[in-house]
């Protein structure tokens, strides 16, 4: 077992290559990263539901989308966060999808398993509906434009600028959420994860507990929300609708539920091949598919358990010959 | 397994950054295509890009002289995809202009990515009626050669009126472009004395309309109706399946040539209204429907031909600009200064970059058209509104001086 330094340093090491390689990367890398970065953020909220505290959430969209919108609106309705004001924008991002879902929670976190899924759907639905029907405040099906982007000192409108933005965002987040899951709160969610009926005998008050990690959840997408605002430049019902949610939650599958840095490959695969892909080739989406069924076949630990496969393998090629015999063969 | 990884990643970022950068070829016109190719629209996307990849067969791949590089770039219909696509054509491809777009969201996410980067953005399909009115002066690198969702519905407001309908039903379909169309309609056909008793709004994408349809008001003269894709299929069979025989009279998307291949005899009578129809009786467009049906063995929906002609308006532009780009302001210009043959009819460009166009009153008929040998259902033009603006009759001042079409206005004065 690699001890928890060493994989702490190669999650340093990647993330400092990448912020070195990806600007000197052609301009669509750079805007595919940070893309993928603000998503990623999102994909980590559902893993913290999802890998830490075994919720599945369907709905994460609903507080990526009011990050989105509050942005949208702030920025034209308002004329707040094309300046220093931006970090207002981002906290009263971060603040609304919090409040969100806490509103939200206290409808989901009485159901689990399926239910809390179908829950957490309608909910995200719900928020769809509102972004679609509110003409007024949404723009309906057209959505809202922000033209530009927030400049204070620093040019935003800079596509490599707005990379490392992001980017700073994106490794904060992923920081603060491993800080989380280490913490005695975050153990406390593995334990409702793997036994909620255990952890209230021994007297947590488990729902206190998922209610607190949904809304923290909630956070993160707000966040992530606003990134993903500025970054198109356009907000509309298409970011809050469903398939949002799924693509978060298929990204976490993806990577490797429960490890966070999963959640972040899977966002970058998905981005790679569905917005890299599909410039070079239609057949885009079988790919896809086909990274989907084979993971779910032959990693059903996702992405980030290939390290614990190949363990595996070895150990039992050096005690089981049958076995070796079975690998080597061709098939 | 850390150094596997590593490298992994490296190398996955390094092969992204490969391959990308392109030098621009200073000869090349670069165009990019902007369609859904997969997705729920891929349809239509292929109608677009049909279109625009007939006309530049059809001129040994050059548009005014210049070799074109034409590059589509798949939106999966979403406006987000939509952005990022255009933005790897402009910074990787380094794309003089960007064409394409269908749905209204694709084009108000596009218009800002034009600006940014000063590159020209010409809408060739998506309608939405703001970006050349009201909101026209944030994206100077923006240019229409399409329509505006409330372009055709205008002059039908009229034609409903000069058939002596007093009163009518609108049915739409809940979003910006069914607002638009229907508001264009009301608008008209109420100035010139008509009367919109009841608007129904059923959601995008329904295909039971059981819960609308007995809703529907017995003392109406006549419907009108916005439909699209397969809710444009649906309406029209089930409205007349509930034994409601009113007149219809539709915006354009409801019986374009994309959905009429697809549609029964109960449609014929029924009438719409749009810029373009397969069966407007002219050589250019008979020259041009019969081309595209051989080619590509369907009949051109109004999708096709605006990309069609398209290509032709940049073919003329360039000519005119001595064979070279000019650059996205002094090419606008040019193409303002042009009037087109299309097969669609004379188009030409108004100051707020829409084009000025025919709106034909087309009758859904079954007849042989062009020497086919087959009846097919036909849009037969039987009325043409030449030099439509978006503004219709009522000049560009007073028209930008209201709101813009929605559900709300024009308000329903005489729904009970």
């Amino acid at each position: 077992m690699v001890s928890q330094r060493v994989k702490i340093l190669i999650v340093f090491v990647v993330l400092a290559a990448l912020a070195f390689i990806v600007p000197n990367s052609g301009s669509f890398v750079v805007l595919l990263a940070t893309r993928a970065m603000a998503f990623a953020i999102l994909a980590m909220s559902v893993d913290l539901l999802l890998g830490y505290t075994g919720m599945s959430s369907m709905g994460q969209a609903a507080y990526f989308g009011v990050g989105a919108y509050l942005t949208a609106v702030m920025v034209t309705k308002f004329h707040i966060g094309m300046g220093w004001d931006f970090w207002l924008v981002v906290v009263l991002g971060i603040l609304i999808g919090c409040a969100l879902a806490a509103l939200f929670g206290l409808f989901a976190i009485r159901a689990g398993g399926v239910y809390f899924l179908m829950i957490t759907l309608a909910l995200g639905q719900c928020v769809w509906g509102l972004a679609y029907r509110w003409n007024s405040l949404t723009g309906g099906d057209n959505g809202i434009n922000m033209t530009g982007r927030p400049q204070f000192g620093l040019d935003l409108s800079n596509e490599v600028t707005f990379f490392y933005l992001v980017f700073a965002f994106f490794a904060v987040s992923m920081l603060l959420l491993y800080v989380l899951v280490r913490s005695p709160f975050g153990r406390s969610l593995a334990g409702i994860r793997e036994r909620e009926l255990r952890m209230q005998i021994l007297g947590y008050n488990t729902w206190l507990h998922k209610y607190i990690a949904f809304i923290i959840a909630g956070g993160f997408g707000g966040l992530a929300g606003v990134l993903w605002a500025y970054t198109n430049g356009h907000v509309s019902p298409e970011t809050v609708v469903l398939t949002t949610s799924v693509d978060a939650l298929l990204m976490v599958v993806l990577g490797g539920a429960g490890t966070l840095v999963g959640a972040a490959i899977g966002a970058a695969i998905v981005f790679g091949l569905r917005e890299f892909l599909s410039t070079l080739v239609p057949w885009w989406q079988y790919a896809l598919g086909g990274v989907y069924v084979l993971t779910i076949l032959y990693l059903p630990m996702g992405l980030m358990g290939i390290p614990a496969r190949f363990r595996q393998r070895l150990t039992s090629q050096g005690n089981d010959q049958a076995s070796k015999k079975l690998v080597s063969k061709p098939s | 397994m850390k150094n596997k990884m590593q490298k992994l990643m490296m190398g996955g970022c390094l092969a992204l950054g490969l391959g990308l950068t392109a030098p621009a070829n200073a000869e090349e016109l670069r165009i990019g295509f902007i369609a859904p190719v997969t997705g729920i629209f891929a349809q239509i996307g292929k109608d677009m890009t049909d279109g625009f990849q007939l006309y530049l067969d059809q001129h040994g791949g050059k548009l005014g002289g210049m070799d074109v590089k034409f590059i589509v770039e798949d939106n999966q219909g979403k406006p987000d995809a939509a952005v990022t696509k255009a933005k790897k054509l402009i910074l990787s491809d380094h794309v003089n202009m960007f064409i394409g777009g269908l749905l209204a969201s694709t084009g108000y996410a596009l218009a800002p990515v034009s600006t940014a980067e000063k590159t020209l953005y010409i809408s060739s399909i998506s309608s939405a009626d703001d970006l050349t009115q009201r909101e026209l002066s944030k994206y100077p690198y923006f240019v229409r050669t399409s329509w505006t969702s409330s372009q055709p519905e205008q002059p039908l407001g009229q034609w409903a009126c000069d058939q002596g309908y007093k009163k009518v039903i609108t049915i739409a379909a809940d979003y910006a472009f069914g607002y638009e169309s229907a508001g264009g309609f009301q608008k008209v056909f109420e100035d010139c004395g008509g009367k919109v008793i009841q608007k129904i709004w059923p959601p995008l994408g329904t295909k039971d309309f059981g819960p609308y349809i007995p809703t529907i008001k017995a003392d109406a003269d006549a419907i009108f109706t916005v439909m699209v894709g397969p809710m444009a299929l649906q309406f029209p069979k089930q409205l007349r399946g509930a034994g409601i025989k009113l007149p219809i009279a539709a915006g354009g998307t409801s019986y374009d040539e994309f959905v009429l291949p697809f549609m029964g005899d109960e449609v014929i009578g029924d009438v719409s209204s749009l810029h373009y129809s397969a069966a407007i009786e002219t050589p250019a467009n008979e020259a041009f429907v019969k081309a595209y049906r051989t080619k590509y063995g369907k009949v051109p929906s109004y999708y096709s031909e605006n990309n069609y002609s398209t290509a032709m308006w940049i073919d003329e532009a360039i000519k005119k600009a001595g064979g070279k780009y000019p650059g996205p302001e002094a090419f606008i210009k040019i193409m303002q200064g042009i009037k087109l043959d299309a097969p669609r009819g004379p188009v030409s460009m108004d100051d707020m970059r829409n084009p000025i166009e025919n709106v034909y009153i087309k009758k859904v008929t079954k007849m042989k058209m062009f020497g086919y040998d087959k009846d097919e259902l036909w849009n037969k033009v039987i009325k043409t509104y030449p030099n439509v603006s978006q503004f219709w009759t009522y000049g560009k001042e007073k028209f930008l001086a209201q709101p813009v079409y929605s559900n709300t206005f024009p308000p329903c004065k005489f729904c009970e």
